[in-house]
């Protein structure tokens, strides 16, 4: 199972930020071990955010990118106290949900 | 490599001038601390951590450089050690030259000792135009050769800076290449090549 | 005006096109760097480190909350501003990795060998030091570095570091000194800070730990120093060895006065 992500999301003048910190390897499948056998890839594929069971971001990612990712975005119309959902899914299938609180 | 030497390096804190006994208690000790705080992994042996002449003097805090007396005995010692190639040939192939130039691997308890070591002469100097990540704690050598022409002397030179750098310059922060074996005579030939041949990057 | 000024720049930066592109290489990994302020990945590690703290562990099957980092025990906040200290129950200096191995062994009971098998990690092989100690120098974000050199053994410990630092040997006859003795140098494009210099000491050991982009993984000071004595060409560093703390408390003493900034997020 993986690691929790860290979400922040902040309200401001009726705009959301949230910042999302994802634990993940995110191996391309073009990278060598150290015995020279290829790493077989491993990555998150879909992400998507949900508030007031609305989706507010749906993305579609691939090996380009990085370890741990960071996604950072807005979205209009969320207030103080309510809650916000990000889901990943990567491409053996493992997924990870985590809410938190806009602050 | 290298030989430990306790007696010159007393000698060499006496000569010196700048060293208390407890000076000297604090460097004998914190080389006891070193040699428990460090295990050996690989081609990393133990013995690294024994001085010679050049390193002992060199170590003094703060500064790196010794007086006139010991760095004329250090130049001269070091200047003992260059080995000339048999052959009377100093020039390689700078193409080689220029990969080796590149390189940073070697003699890290990390590499594999069957492969052979790099240069890394970037990591210090600028060589090359082109070559933009270069490093600065060595002066650039762009235009090494066209500055200089390709005389003997200057060939013999610029081989013997290679092989022991100390031994025209007491402390310098270079690495002594073909004095503690970190590249071969063919290497430092190719390096010789890089820096000297009007072909080269280096003097475009 | 502003036109006429970028286009007066561009036709100087054109004159000298060997520098300015090496400097445009500076300035683009400044920017690289900038953009990676946010969202530090070092993140995860800080909230691992905080689990793992307060989980029960070991033979004793107890927390390490009771841990003394020196300002008492289960008191975190500002605690790594003021290591490596000396600690009486112990008799001698330790570093913040030295002192969680005491803490491992004397309360949670774990043997030396179970508590020290992993220093460094890789990948899904994590370290709880790595994950304890972005946890715990966060705690000090902010936090005005005051290491003592005042007890004798703390100042014994300077000494020795020092020397150290000067040390030169190996192959290559690198010492710190060697890249970390001068200001103003870099090795390939990578800046070196000056550690003999109250600017640069500071500089350097206040953004220790961080997440290394080019590893993914979070790094302690005790890697650092290990992984610079790797590239020395010299033996391997044992982990939370006498030599490792007395280059800490020389490196730590050195950036007094600067306020601590760490877990930073470097290339």
């Amino acid at each position: 199972m993986a690691d929790p992500m860290r979400i922040r999301a902040v309200a401001r003048d009726g705009v959301v930020n949230v910042k999302v910190l994802m634990s993940h390897e995110m191996e391309t499948g073009q990278r060598k071990d150290g015995a020279g056998q290829l790493v077989p890839a491993h990555f998150i594929q879909s992400v998507s955010a949900t508030h007031n069971g609305k989706v507010v971001l749906s993305a579609q990612w691939g090996p380009a990118v990085s370890k741990n990712p960071f996604l950072e975005f807005n979205f209009k119309a969320g207030q103080k106290g309510e809650r916000i959902s990000v889901t990943w899914v990567d491409n053996k299938g493992e997924q990870r949900t985590d809410e938190a609180t806009i602050n | 490599m290298t030989q430990p030497r306790p007696l010159l390096l007393v000698l060499l804190f006496v000569l010196g001038g700048c060293a208390t006994p407890t000076e000297l208690d604090i460097a004998k000790q914190a080389h006891e601390v070193m040699r428990a705080s460090f295990k050996e992994t690989g081609q990393a042996t133990l013995d690294r951590l024994n001085q010679d002449l050049a390193q002992s003097a060199c170590s003094i805090p703060p500064s790196t450089s010794v007086n006139k007396e010991i760095a004329a005995t250090i130049e001269k010692e070091n200047m003992a050690s260059i080995r000339y190639p048999a052959d009377g040939k100093l020039l390689g192939d700078w193409k080689s030259g220029e990969r080796i130039a590149q390189s940073g691997v070697g003699k890290q308890f990390s590499d594999d000792p069957k492969n052979a070591s790099g240069g890394n002469c970037y990591a210090c100097h600028q060589m090359s135009k082109q070559e933009i990540s270069f490093g600065t704690i060595g002066p650039s050598l762009l235009g090494f050769g066209k500055l200089r022409g390709n005389s003997e002397a200057i060939q013999r030179y610029t081989y013997g800076k290679i092989w022991n750098a100390q031994a025209y310059s007491a402390c310098s922060n270079m690495p002594r290449f073909g004095h503690n074996g970190i590249l071969t005579e063919a290497q430092i030939k190719d390096l010789t090549a890089l820096l000297l041949d009007p072909a080269s990057p280096v003097n475009q | 005006m502003t036109v006429f000024r970028t286009l007066a720049i561009a036709g100087l930066l054109l004159g000298y096109a060997a520098v300015t592109s090496a400097q445009s290489a500076v300035d683009e990994i400044a920017k690289y760097r900038q953009q990676l302020q946010d969202g530090n990945p070092a993140d995860l590690w800080e909230a691992r480190g905080e689990d793992v703290w307060k989980q029960k562990r070991g033979p004793k099957g107890v927390s390490l909350e009771r841990c003394d980092l020196g300002l008492g025990p289960g008191v975190v906040t500002g605690a790594y501003a003021q290591l490596p200290r000396y600690f009486s129950d112990a008799d001698r200096v330790m570093d913040l990795e030295t002192r969680l191995v005491h803490c491992m062994v004397t309360l949670q009971g774990m043997s030396l060998a179970d508590a020290t098998k992993r220093p460094f990690g890789s990948g899904t092989n994590r370290s709880d030091f790595e994950a304890l100690a972005a946890w715990i120098t966060a705690e000090s974000r902010g936090t005005k570095m005051n290491v003592s050199i005042s007890h004798p053994k703390e100042a014994q410990a300077y000494r020795l570091g020092e020397k150290m630092f000067y040390f030169r040997g190996g192959p290559h006859d690198f010492a710190c000194a060697t890249c970390h003795g001068e200001s103003g140098k870099r090795i390939r494009l990578q800046d070196l800070p000056n550690l003999t210099e109250k600017a640069g000491a500071q500089l350097g050991y206040t953004t220790w730990p961080a997440y290394r982009v080019s590893q993914g993984e979070l790094r302690t000071f005790q890697w650092r120093l290990y992984d610079c004595f790797r590239q020395q060409r010299f033996p391997e560093l044992k982990f939370t060895s006498e030599a490792s703390i007395a280059l800490t408390t020389f490196l730590a003493y050195n950036a007094n006065g600067a306020a601590f900034n760490a877990p930073a997020i470097k290339r």
